[in-house]
């Protein structure tokens, strides 16, 4: 059993690290566009509104917190606490995709989507270039991923909401519970990157 | 069995749980403060360092790294590793061209202006649908030349 258990999480691990590489890419992508475009990077990310943006970085630390309650719950056999802090944590996955409806029909209704869609009309400090787009598809693009991630984790949690009332997990095993933790660690691990980048760096 | 459950219990405890919850929101609320003040170039500095302690804490504690088996650890920096590298020789390419924009993109530092379809971004043009139609100075101005 404990080499079972061993077996899959080196496995989740391998996983996560693809994870890590994908958001990677994208993040020395928005480095390099950062470089070129400085000036309309600095003057697109005054669009985001820091209080969403620290709210939801706080909003996805809690949940960390309830989901590793609830594994701490799932290894020790305490059910009833297991099933309230696999809530508590799809609850507030809920938060966070709400906030980030409100920031996206903010975008929305300002024209600053991404590639074709963009019509926000800005200055761009060279004639022809086109950075503050540059910056918003970047934007989508990482936090729509982000957010995909966050869904997905939602469906999981779901999951093992069913298969902890049918009384699937006890202290001998509990390895679902401990994988779907260690992907949302890492969703919240992205985020903790993402917030500082978009909305705190100047 | 008895070892299994005695290997996974010793997986911290809601207190260490509870203590590096605080812990992060300690430093969410520094970062933020951080933003508000200009250090220059050392805001950047200041926020990757800040985010790379936060991701730190959670690897060790939330997901377990501290107590797990060393494996896991190597796993996951041979990402951050590997993300490295990939991030050093593409700022050596970026820092040693005179020019590093490709060769479909407007030049960085000729201001000449280039026709919006050679832009993969901006085709067809524009079109404010929700946003009051203003007028088009950067674009318009480029096309009429």
């Amino acid at each position: 059993m404990e080499q079972q258990f061993d077996t899959s999480k080196l496995g989740m691990w391998l996983f996560l690290t693809t994870e890590i590489l994908l958001f990677g890419g994208l993040f020395v992508g928005f480095g390099m566009m950062q470089n070129r475009y400085p000036r309309e990077f600095f003057e697109a990310h005054e669009h985001l509104q820091r209080g969403y943006g620290a709210f939801n970085t706080v909003v996805l630390l809690f949940s960390s917190w309830t989901m590793v309650m609830a594994v701490n719950a799932a290894s020790t056999n305490q059910k009833k606490k297991l099933v309230m802090f696999l809530w508590l944590t799809i609850l507030c996955a809920f938060i966070f995709l709400g906030v980030k409806y409100f920031e996206y029909s903010h975008k929305y209704y300002d024209g600053l989507l991404p590639g074709r869609f963009y019509s926000h009309q800005a200055l761009d400090a060279v004639k022809g270039t086109y950075g503050q787009a540059t910056f918003f598809a970047f934007y989508f693009m990482m936090t729509g991923l982000h957010g995909i991630h966050i869904l997905v984790g939602i469906f999981l949690l779901y999951w093992l909401v069913r298969r902890s009332n049918r009384g699937d997990f006890d202290s001998a095993y509990y390895t679902p519970v401990d994988l779907v933790g260690l992907y949302w660690h890492i969703v919240d691990m992205i985020w903790i990157y993402l917030f500082p980048l978009y909305y705190l760096i100047t | 069995m008895s070892s299994h459950t005695e290997a996974t219990h010793a997986h911290g405890g809601p207190a260490v749980y509870t203590r590096n919850l605080v812990a992060l929101l300690i430093l969410t609320t520094i970062t933020v403060g951080a933003a508000y003040v200009d250090f220059g170039p050392g805001n950047v500095v200041i926020a990757l360092s800040i985010a790379t302690i936060k991701a730190i804490l959670v690897a060790l504690f939330f997901m377990h790294l501290r107590w797990d088996k060393s494996v896991n650890t190597i796993i996951c920096l041979a990402g951050f590793l590997f993300l490295g590298i990939f991030l050093m020789f593409d700022l050596l390419d970026f820092t040693s061209r005179r020019d590093p924009t490709p060769r479909n993109l407007p030049a960085m530092a000729q201001p000449t202006p280039v026709p919006a379809t050679m832009n993969p971004l901006l085709t067809p043009p524009p079109k404010p649908v929700f946003a009051e139609p203003k007028a088009a100075e950067g674009e318009g101005a480029a096309k009429e030349k």
